[in-house]
């Protein structure tokens, strides 16, 4: 029996890390990683951020990024351990025989050459193709990822195209030049879940057309169900499980892989509106300063104590502008917010505090939510301080008091945001939000940042503290699985409209709209065959296409 | 933590100037305007170890005494570039609008003359004393601090900590120098560094030029002009002040770009 295509052998890779206030030093990110993958076939890796993914990825190009070494094991790619070969050969591995599609391909194309010019640009480097047939070989692979007009998007620059189309223009790179090996980082990981499903159309069938193997990497299992033949489940740099498709998915051996096929199944029983809404969205029109079209359209909701008003829809929709409108970051245009029961000043600056203190906001990114210099006791510390006048030992009860609700506990008051995990840090916001005892919290995408084990944390806390507190949610979310965990109503944006709006038993039973309907359809689910059924029975183009 | 040689070495020197600068009555071994030798431009010797200069005063204690009054003089004039230029770059970047245009295009009219002439016009119509000229050379070099500073802030500010600070109501002044500030400082100190080597090489070229610090009193640009002559009798002495600046400005330069270094970079730095 013939080698595989791609052999690794207890690849254990090394990083030196620099923890605040300690020496640097090193540690092993991959503790011994091994399998074998075929011509033809896919593996699909996965794991939360920090299992070692990417950097294996990378590994299989003999790459590691900076402060990254490979520090021992084998990578056999077409009989030679690229790991021991010399830097001349490894400079026709990259680009030749394996390629490489990142997660962000706005970041990954050069926003000043067209794109025609990159795509063909390592098949011409490496003298694979001539200039006149790697053209006709771009083409031809446009027009099977099925990029609109193929024959002239390569003369268009990266920005003149949508994000999904820029992913698969960067499918188009990789496959170019004809490699063995295609490493895909994420590839749809940044898009709107209704675009995700054409780039994974795309990739799947070029993939199988081409006979190229390939690495496909991504944190979410309904995903990789879709498009590999082998899954191998990665844990802090450890192999967890490893075995074909089918057997992972409905027949997951070891506990982590159970618990990742089975996230996202928070039962939340929908409540009935009680009462006086404490938030009402009345005909609110909205653009930006300087521009000339309306970014909102006469949106009508209404938020309910102590419930949840989920707000969907995708990128651009106008979901996080509703958030700006109703904070008062942006003036409406046209129509009024009343807020437990008074009409709130269009304009940040006229509010009063206790419309500030009563209206708390929980943003996507906690990195960014929080002063990098500020320790977590200052940070929760400072709306009680700045709100109810609090100071010295009360102020500090308080603040352990709120630790303790998002379970974290005293010792985390003198630590800096930077010594915190991601869904820690989303919980020292949480905290913050509740420490101004707030009617309603806007929470912006909070768990879309999040692995999904933690962001199931993130959601049980939220629900928790809800029943505790009373407070009410307007969640901003593209992910429909959080909404059905999470959400009592529901409005379904579209282009700055509020296409779907009612309970959530309401939108989410038929008939539909043909754009819920799309939405709801996009949603990948954890099942082999899902892609080949949804692409079957669509009835609408998405949005990005 | 480990200091690399380079600014260790730079430590030792920026160090060794100041503590001359600051106990210089008692480092001196003549007073800067005793005129002890009836020769000029003696050459080094054990009674005067560099010499003495064109009027036959001790050149060791008038270097000690320069070193004194420029480094005040620069030290002086750089806290006031960047309180004046810091707080107004902070202020533009986070009032925006018309207090942003107003400020910056400002700055722009005052860059746009060169600082030298500026200061030139300015002393020749003031009388020359130390705050008089602080106050130019401070004022004229805050348009860079602001320029930096604005910059460093408009990234600051599109921050979500930033708006969130916004959201809960905090003055500007809370955002200014409790959410800004402290990110912000990194860039700021490793820019006064050499803020503070540029005023070195203002306050020298003024008094060089007779608008700087007034004779008697003792500074490197005033010794380079004093002794300027002595160049063509094979006196070194206008040389002492320039080796004098040459070093400090080094010895400054290594420390700011070990402070930048350790502050920005991703291997241990936490700005």
């Amino acid at each position: 029996m013939s080698d595989p295509l791609v052999k690794v052998r207890d690849l254990k890779i090394g990083a030196t890390v620099y923890p605040p206030g300690e020496k640097p030093h090193d540690i092993e990110i991959v503790h011994g990683v091994s399998f074998d993958l075929e011509k033809g076939k896919v593996l699909g890796l996965i794991g939360e951020s920090g299992a070692g993914k990417s950097t294996i990825g990378l590994a299989s190009m003999a790459y590691g990024r900076g402060g990254v070494k490979i520090t021992g094991g084998e990578v056999w790619i077409n009989g030679r351990d690229i790991l021991k070969t010399s830097f001349k050969d490894v400079r026709a591995l990259r680009g030749g025989e394996v390629t490489y599609v990142s997660q962000s391909a706005a970041a990954s194309f050069n926003p000043a050459k067209k794109i025609m010019e990159q795509v063909t640009e390592a098949a011409i480097e490496q003298g694979k193709f001539s200039k006149k047939d790697a053209e006709a070989r771009a083409r031809a692979l446009f027009a099977k990822l099925g990029l609109p007009d193929p024959d002239n998007i390569g003369e268009r620059y990266p920005h003149q195209v949508s994000g999904g189309q820029l992913q698969r223009c960067m499918t188009a790179l990789a496959l170019c030049p004809e490699p063995d090996l295609v490493v895909f980082d994420e590839p749809t990981t940044a898009l709107d879940v209704t675009t995700q499903i054409d780039v994974l159309k795309a990739i799947k069938e070029a993939i199988h057309d081409t006979g190229v193997a390939a690495l496909y990497i991504t944190h979410d299992l309904a995903v990789v169900a879709q498009v590999s033949d082998d899954i191998m489940v990665l844990r802090h740099g450890d192999m967890v499980e490893y075995g074909d498709v089918d057997q992972i998915i409905n027949a997951p051996r070891e506990d982590y892989t159970k618990a990742l096929v089975s996230v996202r199944s928070i039962e939340h029983e929908e409540k009935p509106p009680s009462g006086e809404p404490v938030l009402s969205v009345r005909n609110i029109t909205a653009r930006y300063k300087g521009t000339k079209f309306d970014v909102l359209h006469n949106v009508n909701a209404d938020l309910y104590p102590g419930q949840t008003l989920a707000v969907v829809g995708e990128s651009g929709s106008g979901k996080s502008t509703l958030a700006r409108v109703i904070t008062g970051l942006l003036p409406p245009r046209e129509g009024e917010i009343e807020f437990a029961g008074r009409v709130l000043s269009p304009d940040l600056a006229s509010r009063t505090r206790d419309d500030l203190r009563e209206l708390q906001m929980i943003y996507q990114m906690a990195d960014v939510a929080m002063n990098p210099r500020q320790t977590v006791g200052t940070i929760i510390g400072r709306p009680l301080e700045f709100y109810f006048g609090m100071k010295g030992a009360e102020k500090r009860k308080r603040i352990i008091e709120l630790l303790d609700e998002i379970e974290l506990g005293e010792g985390f008051i003198d630590r800096y945001p930077a010594e915190l995990s991601g869904g820690q840090k989303q919980r020292v916001c949480i905290a913050r939000a509740l420490a101004a005892k707030p009617k309603m919290i806007i929470c912006d995408e909070v768990t879309s940042a999040l692995d999904p084990l933690v962001a199931d944390g993130i959601l049980k806390l939220l629900l928790n503290l809800q029943k505790i507190e009373n407070v009410a949610y307007l969640f901003i979310t593209h992910d429909l699985a959080t909404v059905r965990a999470i959400s009592d109503n529901i409005a379904v944006m579209y282009q700055g409209r509020v296409q779907r709006y009612g309970s959530k038993s309401e939108v989410l039973s038929p008939p539909f709209d043909d754009y819920t309907d799309l939405l709801l359809g996009s949603v990948p689910e954890m099942r082999l065959g899902w892609l080949e059924e949804v692409i079957a029975n669509r009835k609408m183009e998405s949005a990005g296409n | 933590m480990r200091i690399p040689l380079a600014a260790a070495i730079g430590m030792f020197f920026t160090a060794l100037y100041f503590l001359a600068a600051i106990f210089a009555p008692l480092l001196a071994p003549y007073g800067y305007d005793e005129v002890v030798s009836s020769g000029f431009w003696d050459p080094p010797s054990a009674e005067f170890l560099l010499g003495t200069d064109g009027i036959g005063r001790d050149l060791l204690s008038r270097m000690i005494y320069g070193g004194r009054t420029t480094i005040f003089v620069a030290t002086a004039a750089t806290i006031l570039s960047f309180t004046t230029g810091s707080v107004l770059g902070f202020l533009a970047a986070v009032a925006g609008g018309w207090v942003d245009q107003l400020l910056s295009r400002f700055v722009d009219l005052l860059m746009s003359i060169p600082s030298l002439i500026f200061a030139l016009v300015v002393l020749s119509v003031m009388p020359v004393t130390l705050p008089v000229l602080i106050v130019v050379m401070g004022l004229l070099d805050s348009t860079r601090v602001f320029r930096l500073s604005r910059a460093v802030a408009v990234d600051i500010e599109v921050m979500d900590y930033v708006e969130a600070a916004r959201l809960r109501g905090e003055k500007t002044a809370w955002i200014i120098f409790r959410e800004i500030l402290p990110n912000a400082l990194s860039p700021l100190v490793a820019e006064m560094g050499l803020r503070f080597i540029f005023m070195v090489l203002f306050v020298s070229t003024l008094s060089f030029l007779g608008l700087g610090i007034q004779p008697p009193q003792a500074d490197w640009g005033g010794i380079v002009k004093e002794n300027a002559e002595g160049i063509v009798y094979g006196a070194p002495a206008a040389l002492m002040p320039a080796f004098a600046i040459a070093t400090l400005a080094i010895s400054v330069n290594l420390v700011a770009d070990w402070i930048l270094n350790r502050t920005t970079s991703l291997k241990g730095g936490r700005g």
